[in-house]
């Protein structure tokens, strides 16, 4: 048996990306919101310059690296990227506005990747969706943190194919939970049309 | 009513299975408490003083006799013989075994039932006016798109972790009775200039800690883009309500800090993605589901019943029951009862599996199977002819579920409080006892005339006090319960939040309170006038006089 977290298509497999950190900022300030910029982050920080320097990106193999630092290393890494080793990261509360103002295709990347802090934080499943539906990815989504075996099925069905299950937690047993549910009603990325409009009701 | 197909029983199934497993890795110690207590919420498990609390979904308040006979066997079999039913017509069993919720919810598939997304961070139960589709001032019955709704919202996987909790009502009615503006989304349904079903849209509305009404997000929204409108709106919130702050994470927060035009044109710029994407509702599903919620079998009848008409003359316990409990019907010769669950002295809302067998077989009797559970915490049969108004009368008395005080003061809509609730501040089962047994000459209560008094144990508002006309909110003082008073809330088309009069009192000073607010009200009142339009002329300053002299 494979000695992986790894789902990817529906099966346990070996990862062949490496992932980059941030190196830990300063303490995360909480802002009050109340200002639309500050809202759209509910008081979170994005990473500091300081932090996007000090990531180390290592020369060579396939590595997932954080979509600042990539923007800030843009340059330097179109090589890499053509050779399909560079993949991107980014947090929930991050905006898609960035990447897409940077690049004009993001099916450039061969994975794009959520980090999840917290699995009760949702806003990975409008990502998800809008990474699929509204910007036409078509490689590999994967949630990658606090993946947990009872969110799975719905991040399949905003997009994801691809699940790294947090440390500790029984892969064999998260791989079942893709199939919760055999016929769902609403539309979503997976299956686009709703219940009534795909079996005769 | 709706019916399941194949479809909806295979996920009510699979959900069942899917929770038994998620249990079981709970009790096995695979799941932390933590990563187990947003699962059990969806499936309507709280861990409470007691016991753990099971909530159980009655969708926009609609139960056959069959389902309340299987509540009444769950209360038993389960539970200590009793159930309460909530302010989201929801029934809520106060004391099953953690182990035993799994057994429960299978039961509760035998008859089309679950406890799916009746708490936590997703869209919860859609409510309804309990008149639905019998309410002479009705224009359209909202119930189909209702169930359209609840399909819809059941495990989107967009919307499974939002900020916060997510509530939607629908209306169809002339007189608002599903308290549209006090909820996250409210739908109000009208005919537009063409004849085509339309939908206003609130927003942003919500009790709890912030008490705040509602705005109209968009005056017309075609029926077949009520999905992706809500779809829209619940992305913008998904993606930019707060999650740093749980008190500060529901929709009106964020509509309230983007300002309500902000916040359309964000939901606008979201929809024109999503309007005509394959969530769009067509002609034939609406069919498809309207056809369950068609026009009664009536028989045609006279308006008028000579029996039913002398048995008011001659019975006054009758005729001042009717009064209060027999409403007007669309259909001639028809009328709606309800069934009072706020007998003088006993906790509001509860009812005992023996009087639940009871409503059961008067559904089946005489109302062709059905019943609804109201906000107000009563249970409606819909469509009782008038020639059996008093043979409902004399079974429902023989069960204590005829207490003639339907919209009146001791119809108290009441949490279940820290009697049984972790989240309460104070308990409101014992205050709302009191009042009752203190207004218990029926007299009296028939002068005072319509009055609605909700308790809630704490700042959630489970009790909905903000829109009582005398509202009683539970605090924690220094760790003693306390009782802050508001009056001039009023739910419906002119819904308003009421003002707190002062100070709070002490458990045993609330009978006397509102006995001054009374006093007040009864002094002061014009010819007809109710106790809020008294309060809505006169202003907060003479009732805060008389009860703080």
């Amino acid at each position: 048996m494979l000695n992986s977290q790894l789902i990817l298509n529906q099966s346990i497999s070996l990862d062949e990306w490496t992932y980059i950190p941030l190196p830990s900022g300063n303490e995360e300030v909480k802002k009050q919101a109340g200002k639309v910029v500050l809202f759209k982050l509910t008081g979170e920080s994005l990473p500091t310059e300081l932090q996007i320097d000090e990531t180390v990106i290592p020369q060579t193999g396939k590595i997932i690296v954080p979509l600042s630092v990539y923007l800030k290393n843009r340059d330097a890494l179109q090589t890499r990227l053509k050779n399909n080793e560079i993949a991107l990261w980014l947090a929930t509360h991050e905006t898609l506005d960035v990447l897409l103002a940077s690049e004009k295709d993001i099916n450039v990347f061969p994975l794009i990747a959520v980090f999840v802090e917290r699995f009760q934080d949702g806003r990975i499943f409008t990502l998800g969706n809008l990474l699929r539906t509204r910007y036409q990815f078509k490689n590999t989504l994967r949630a990658f943190g606090d993946v947990l075996q009872d969110q799975l099925f719905y991040l399949k069905r905003s997009g994801f194919d691809s699940y790294l299950i947090k440390t500790g937690k029984d892969v064999h047993e998260a791989l079942k939970a893709l199939q919760s549910f055999s016929d769902p009603y609403q539309g979503a990325v997976d299956i686009a049309e709703p219940v009534w409009k795909r079996k005769v009701r | 009513m709706y019916q399941y197909d194949n479809i909806d029983q295979t996920i009510v199934n699979e959900r069942v299975a899917q929770f038994r497993d998620q249990t079981s890795r709970y009790l096995s110690g695979k799941l932390t408490d933590d990563e187990f207590r947003p699962l059990r919420l969806q499936n309507g498990l709280y861990i409470q003083r007691h016991a753990p609390m099971l909530r159980i979904a009655v969708p926009y308040g609609l139960l056959s006799s069959k389902q309340l006979r299987k509540l009444a066997d769950i209360s038993d079999r389960f539970d200590r013989g009793y159930g309460h039913f909530s302010t989201r017509q929801n029934l809520q069993l106060n004391w099953p075994k953690l182990e035993e919720t799994p057994d429960i919810l299978e039961e509760l598939s035998k008859v089309e039932m679950h406890a799916i997304q009746t708490s936590g961070n997703c869209i919860r139960n859609i409510t309804t006016d309990q008149f639905a589709g019998v309410a002479p001032d009705e224009i359209i019955d909202p119930r189909a798109i209702a169930e359209i709704l609840r399909q819809w919202s059941t495990f989107h996987p967009e919307f499974s972790l939002l900020p916060r909790k997510f509530k939607i009502a629908v209306s169809g009615s002339l007189q608002d009775r599903a308290i549209v503006q006090a909820h996250d989304i409210g739908l109000e349904f009208y005919y537009d200039e063409a004849q085509k079903m339309a939908i206003r849209v609130w927003v942003g509305g919500g009790l709890g800690r912030t008490p705040i009404l509602g705005s109209v997000i968009r005056e017309h929204l075609e029926w077949e883009h009520v999905l992706t409108y809500c779809e829209a709106i619940i992305r913008v919130y998904n993606l930019h309500g707060r999650r740093d702050n749980i008190y500060k994470a529901r929709i009106k927060i964020l509509a309230k800090a983007l300002g309500i035009e902000e916040f359309k044109k964000q939901v606008e710029a979201e929809w024109q993605y999503l309007k005509n994407s394959p969530n769009t509702i067509n002609e034939s599903e609406l069919k498809r589901v309207a056809k369950f919620f068609t026009a009664m079998p009536y028989e045609n009848l006279s308006d008028q019943d000579y029996a039913y008409d002398e048995a008011i003359q001659n019975n006054k316990a009758f005729a001042s029951w009717v009064k209060r409990s027999v409403h007007l019907h669309k259909q001639k010769g028809y009328r709606a009862i309800t069934l009072s669950l706020k007998p003088h002295g006993l906790a509001p809302g509860d009812a005992t599996s023996a009087q639940m067998r009871t409503v059961a077989e008067l559904a089946d009797l005489y109302s062709f199977g059905e019943l609804r559970v109201s906000h107000e915490q009563n249970l409606i049969l819909a469509d009782v002819k008038l020639q059996d108004i008093f043979k409902v009368w004399e079974k429902a008395k023989s069960h204590q579920l005829a207490t003639p005080n339907i919209g009146l003061l001791t119809d108290i809509i009441c949490c279940p409080g820290g009697d049984f609730c972790s989240l309460a501040n104070a308990k409101s089962i014992p205050i709302a006892t009191s009042i009752q047994e203190a207004f218990d000459n029926l007299d009296y209560l028939h002068d005072i005339g319509e009055l609605e008094l909700n308790i809630s144990g704490c700042m959630n508002a489970c009790g909905h006090h903000h829109v009582g006309h005398i509202g009683v909110l539970g605090v924690d003082k220094d760790g003693s319960e306390w009782y802050q008073v508001t009056i001039g809330g009023k739910q419906g088309n002119d819904a308003s939040l009421g003002t707190v009069i002062g100070p709070s009192f002490a458990a045993e000073e609330m009978p006397g309170v509102v006995k001054k607010l009374i006093d007040v009200y009864i002094k002061h009142r014009n010819p007809e006038e109710r106790f809020i339009d008294t309060v809505r002329r006169l202003g907060v300053n003479p009732f805060k006089e008389h009860v703080y002299a």
